[in-house]
């Protein structure tokens, strides 16, 4: 026995509100993020990520006001991402209670941002989030891309080459999305999973398209995923966390039950 | 009104270790400090630590933290986590090599140079919820063995002084991830981050005499 593999339920917020929707569009309100928080953590969920899906300024004060709020009733790790540009807006964020930080898009257009980042607050708690996106043809050798404004923009950047970069610069762990599949409920894309899983030597969190807790199976066995992160099939109680639990375990996946 | 002590170095995010000792023990007051004076007047204290070995002693050092951890050994129960821990022991070979506190004896090194580590794939840091195997102690009152604690750490302790040992864990290697002397209890994982087992140490700590 020894690590367990961790379920992370994220909380995708928009001014002050969780929602989910499906490619970013057509929008469900899920409640309100502290008592969402709340519920995940007496069901046992092994972390919580909570992206500020806004971003904007407005909505900045209201997320280091729930992030505070959550710290203090919530008692396992908490990320949280999204608007992430700055070594200010982290320490913002750590000092009100976050214990891990995600940084995408700022990242991609100033890479050193995450070197600063790793120096001055640890590699533990600088998570790199990336979004990727299968660009090669049928038949063409698989090749996978970042794109950026929740999936819209292509980079040109290859996603694993990325991946070996941003763990070089000091991230202490990846939040893998694979854009093509989100929200669709198909599952994660378990090649780009595996194949950056492989290529880097810190812990991968999978997203994106988990539709079912086979999706979440096949994060950890055949995408070699350290971590799965799932929101809507648990904010509208298709499953609860420890049914998802008990089912990884069940398919001989260690968890903590 | 009982009172704890957080040694606040400037390293890392105390707010949730405060906020979990508020909401263990609403009765006891905390604060987050590095005042001699205020820590001295204290009940209990607790050293935290996140970040690089380097800076954390660097800090320690430009504060004084050094000479009051020193001063109060033996005075009052005291508690450290994670790079707390480590800042404890006699060397750490994070950032080259850095001399630490040496309250207790012992070294810190990293996973990824084990060969063991290497030849299994475990990634680095450790991070996640890993099973602790305790040996007798106070502070793991209303726990039970093997539960599940969180880490988050690339560096890790083993001591030759095996009487220290109050716990290990588990990664590609064994190592020790808590140790005690007298009225001290040092931790490698976050007991504010670990749930219910993690807040029950806590309670423990907040309740524990030091014997």
């Amino acid at each position: 026995m020894g690590l367990a593999k961790r379920i992370i339920p994220c909380l995708d917020v928009n001014n002050g509100r969780v929602v989910k929707g499906v490619q970013f569009v057509d929008i469900r309100d899920a409640g309100d993020p502290v008592e969402v928080a709340k519920r995940y953590n007496e069901q046992g969920a092994d972390e919580i990520t909570f992206l500020d899906i806004g971003a904007t300024h407005e909505n900045r004060d209201t997320m280091v006001h729930t992030v505070e709020k959550m710290a203090s009733e919530v008692f396992i790790p908490l990320t949280v991402g999204g608007g992430i540009r700055t070594c200010e807006d982290i320490r913002h964020m750590l000092n009100a209670g976050a214990d891990k930080v995600g940084i995408n898009s700022a990242a991609v257009f100033n890479p050193d941002f995450v070197q600063q980042a790793a120096d001055r607050f640890g590699a533990q708690c600088i998570v790199v989030a990336i979004d990727a996106k299968q660009v090669s043809g049928p038949g063409e050798t698989l090749r996978w891309e970042i794109f950026t404004h929740g999936g819209r923009k292509p980079t040109g950047i290859d996603a694993v080459e990325w991946a070996i970069k941003m763990v070089a610069y000091g991230a202490g762990e990846i939040l893998l999305t694979s854009m093509d599949q989100d929200g669709v409920k198909n599952g994660y894309d378990l090649g780009v999973t595996r194949t950056i899983s492989e290529a880097v030597s810190v812990p991968v969190i999978a997203s994106g398209g988990v539709g079912h807790l086979d999706h979440l199976v096949d994060g950890v066995i055949e995408g070699k995923a350290d971590a799965v992160l799932a929101a809507s099939i648990f904010h509208f109680n298709e499953y609860t966390i420890p049914q998802a639990k008990q089912y990884m375990a069940s398919k001989g996946i260690e968890m903590r039950l | 009104m009982k009172s704890i002590a957080v040694i606040d170095y400037g390293m890392g995010n105390l707010h949730s270790v405060a906020k979990a000792l508020e909401h263990v023990c609403p009765d006891t007051r905390v604060y987050v400090t590095n005042d001699a004076a205020k820590i001295e007047a204290s009940d209990r204290v607790l050293l935290p630590g996140v970040g690089a070995i380097r800076d954390c002693m660097a800090e320690i050092k430009r504060l004084g933290v050094d000479h009051i951890v020193a001063d109060q050994m033996g005075k009052k129960p005291m508690l450290g986590i994670c790079v707390g821990m480590q800042a404890l022991m006699q060397r750490s070979s994070e950032n080259g090599s850095v001399a630490c506190l040496g309250e207790l004896q012992g070294n810190v090194s990293f996973f990824g140079d084990h060969a063991s580590v290497q030849d299994a794939h475990l990634k680095v840091p450790h991070m996640g919820w890993n099973q602790v195997h305790q040996q007798p102690h106070k502070l793991w009152r209303g726990i039970e063995d093997n539960s599940r604690f969180y880490f988050v750490h690339s560096y890790y302790v083993r001591t030759e002084a095996r009487d220290l040992v109050a716990a290990t864990c588990n990664y590609g290697l064994e190592f020790d991830v808590a140790l005690a002397r007298e009225n001290l209890f040092a931790v490698q994982f976050h007991p504010e981050k670990s749930h219910s087992a993690g807040l029950q140490l806590l309670k423990n700590f907040l309740q524990w005499d030091g014997s």
